[in-house]
């Protein structure tokens, strides 16, 4: 799960990372009242949308006065901020965070996320703060220094200031950067993140840190024992076939093609997708309907699916181990039936009973066409989506 | 002989008192395993399907033998049940549960390497089927056939699909591993692999992967210096879009990173017969075993 700058600011504020003073509006009303109570010379008025890249599609901007903050967050508010993470459909901005002006000196570059191959966290951290640290790890590799901290241990001291001194701090700066990076680590233990970054961490004149930006992802597998993040939540910043599919525990994520799948399994889900692009199709969505799907999942499945204007065929590939066959068909047929599904629909099913599934689809005497393989129903599906 | 399990192995259900763990582990005793008990903390001295239920796993280990555990414990609690096998010097641990938090997989994993004794399959995988011997986890058996050729998987039903495709052939299965979709699991596509290496019942291999890590990277370089029995690869995943989630906690493409491309590159080079398409996974290992 994603949240907006602001929220992981309050987070990382409670864990001890100073963060500037700032306050948000979901209206420019309050704006030039915000910018007076801040009271430094420019204040920065910044979108607050889950994608990145913000300040180059316009999304951050400075405001020399009180007026001129009301004038750049009624401009902000509502508009529609397309950055390279966002689509060209980009996201409208429904709020924004209005922060004092920092005298920045340098900008730094602070993170952890898990090393899967390590089996450990990693905090990463650089002097070439401000960029695309993807573009600065491949690039100039040699600018990232790492660190890889012991589960069982924690982050130590001594592991902070390796960092802190391979990316040019000196001694006081450094002491306050051991200060940041536990903290971070701890924020990261105690939240479930599964990604934390702060680009950039700001230097400013008068020697401090800050986090200047600041980007919290969460471990979905653990939000059941975070009940106040999942309230962080923002809806709007989701597609809305997938937060209903998402009320019905279906796995669906929402493509740009016309080919609707209906697949048990995650890595199947995947490889169907794949299978129909081979056969030159393109796929409107991943779902995974789980193993132990049961008749009220497929027909759940088949109302996000139908909820997709774009779809012009539906491929449904169910490997039956737990999932029987015949009771995939049976759902599939009182699904058909109710819902009434006005495009073709080609079945491919293995496993567990599948005699007596197909034998249900046959005396249905609705319109499927079926498959044997993988491969023949990409082709057959492809060919009726036209 | 097989990797991992055969007839020799004595297997306990840990979650055996709940349904899923109920349903499958009456599954593996229709299959011929040896289940000879369950774990389920409180119900200790009752018996459930005719089976002893012990408190713990050490309980359970003494009273009866056993030398695997397969895991169907809730995800707030399974990581807590892998270290109490390991703790129990289990030499076998097979982890069903989808949905472990990771940090509390970083913390059982830490737990393991101080126990080498114990090797955890899994989690949120299908588990482990030896066709004809024995199985632990939830694999069908009756698409399985004896056989020669070694599976191991990141994906449960992607793993059925290969098994169905060789049967279909006429080819079947020493051993079927499904090692599982998240970001930290105990035994690796290399691990796998070095199983199979020393199984002289295994003669050929489907390595099926995922986008996301860089699991199927390391288990190329590996297969190019040690590994001399044919192998065919697929990698799921590549048509999707980068940074989303697809379905595995793993199955992401991070900072233009673990996309498929990458992997099917890597594992060319490394001599493994890449399939670009999942339904060709049983044609070209029947082409290289020459059957």
């Amino acid at each position: 799960m994603k949240i907006h700058e602001y929220q992981a600011k309050s987070i990382l504020a409670r864990h001890g990372v100073p963060v500037p003073r700032g306050e948000t509006l979901t209206s420019a009303s309050e704006a030039a009242a915000v910018a007076r109570r801040l009271g430094t010379k420019v204040v920065v008025v910044k979108a607050q949308i889950h994608a990145g890249g913000r300040g180059k599609g316009g999304g951050v901007k400075l405001a020399r006065s009180p007026e001129d903050a009301e004038k750049l967050t009624k401009g902000m508010l509502g508009m529609t901020l397309v950055t390279h993470q966002t689509g060209p459909e980009g996201r409208v901005v429904g709020r924004v965070l209005i922060e004092e002006g920092l005298q920045m000196q340098r900008e730094l570059y602070l993170s952890i996320v898990l090393d899967r191959a390590a089996g450990k966290p990693v905090m990463m951290a650089s002097a070439a703060g401000g960029m695309d640290i993807e573009e600065v790890a491949a690039s100039t590799p040699e600018k990232i220094a790492r660190v890889y901290i012991e589960p069982g241990v924690g982050m130590v001291p001594f592991e902070a200031r390796q960092l802190g001194f391979a990316i040019g701090l000196d001694g006081a700066e450094v002491n306050k950067f051991v200060k940041v990076a536990t903290s971070l680590y701890e924020a990261y233990l105690a939240t479930d993140a599964s990604l934390l970054e702060i680009n950039p961490l700001v230097v400013t004149a008068s020697g401090d840190l800050l986090a200047l930006d600041a980007k919290m992802n969460f471990d979905d597998n653990a939000l059941y024992r975070h009940p106040d993040i999942k309230d962080l939540r923002d809806l709007s910043e989701e597609d809305p076939l997938e937060i209903e599919a998402s009320k019905f525990s279906l796995n669906y994520i929402h493509l740009d093609g016309n080919i609707g799948c209906m697949v048990n399994g995650a890595g199947l889900a995947m490889a169907t997708m794949d299978i129909i692009k081979l056969a030159g199709g393109e796929p409107a969505n991943f779902l995974d309907v789980g193993g132990g799907a049961n008749a009220e999942q497929i027909r759940n499945a088949f109302k996000i699916l139908m909820s997709d204007a774009n779809v012009k065929a539906v491929l449904i590939n169910i490997f039956g181990g737990i999932l029987r066959c015949d009771v995939l068909a049976q759902g599939v047929i009182a699904a058909v039936k109710e819902l009434g599904v006005p495009v073709p629909i080609v079945i491919r099913m293995e496993g567990t009973n599948v005699e007596e599934g197909k034998r249900l689809l046959k005396d249905s005497h609705m319109n499927f066409t079926t498959a044997d393989s993988m491969d023949e129903a990409a082709e057959k599906v492809v060919e009726l989506a036209g | 002989m097989a990797a991992l399990i055969d007839k020799s192995t004595r297997l306990i259900v840990q979650g055996l008192t709940g349904r899923e763990g109920t349903f499958h582990a009456k599954q593996a005793a229709a299959y011929g395993t040896t289940v000879v008990g369950g774990v389920t903390p409180g119900k200790g001295g009752t018996k459930h399907e005719g089976w002893p239920v012990f408190d713990t796993v050490r309980d359970a280990v003494r009273e009866t033998g056993a030398n695997a555990s397969v895991i169907f414990v809730p995800p707030p609690f399974a990581a807590d049940a892998v270290m109490e096998a390991a703790d129990a010097d289990l030499p076998l641990v097979v982890c069903i549960t989808e949905g472990i938090p990771t940090l509390d997989m970083m913390r059982a994993m830490t737990f393991l390497k101080e126990r080498p004794g114990t090797r955890l399959v899994g989690p949120n995988c299908p588990g482990i089927i030896s066709p004809g011997k024995a199985k632990a986890g939830i694999i069908p058996g009756n698409i399985c056939k004896e056989g020669r050729i070694g599976i191991v998987s990141k994906s449960g039903t992607l793993t059925y699909e290969a098994i169905h495709q060789l049967t279909r052939l006429g080819l079947g299965q020493s051993t079927c591993i499904g090692i599982g979709g998240d970001p930290l699991i105990g035994t690796s596509h290399v691990d796998a692999l070095q199983l199979f290496a020393d199984d002289p019942e295994t003669d050929a291999v489907i390595m099926i992967g995922e986008i996301g890590g860089s699991a199927e990277e390391d288990a190329a370089a590996w297969i190019s210096t040690n590994f001399r029995k044919p192998v065919v690869g697929f990698i799921a995943g590549q048509t999707a879009p980068p940074g989303r989630r697809m379905g595995h906690a793993g199955a992401i493409i991070a900072g233009g990173k673990g996309t498929a491309a990458e992997k099917m590159a890597a594992l060319t080079s490394a001599g493994v017969h890449v399939v670009k398409s999942p339904a060709d996974m049983g044609r070209a290992i029947s082409e290289l075993v020459g059957s």
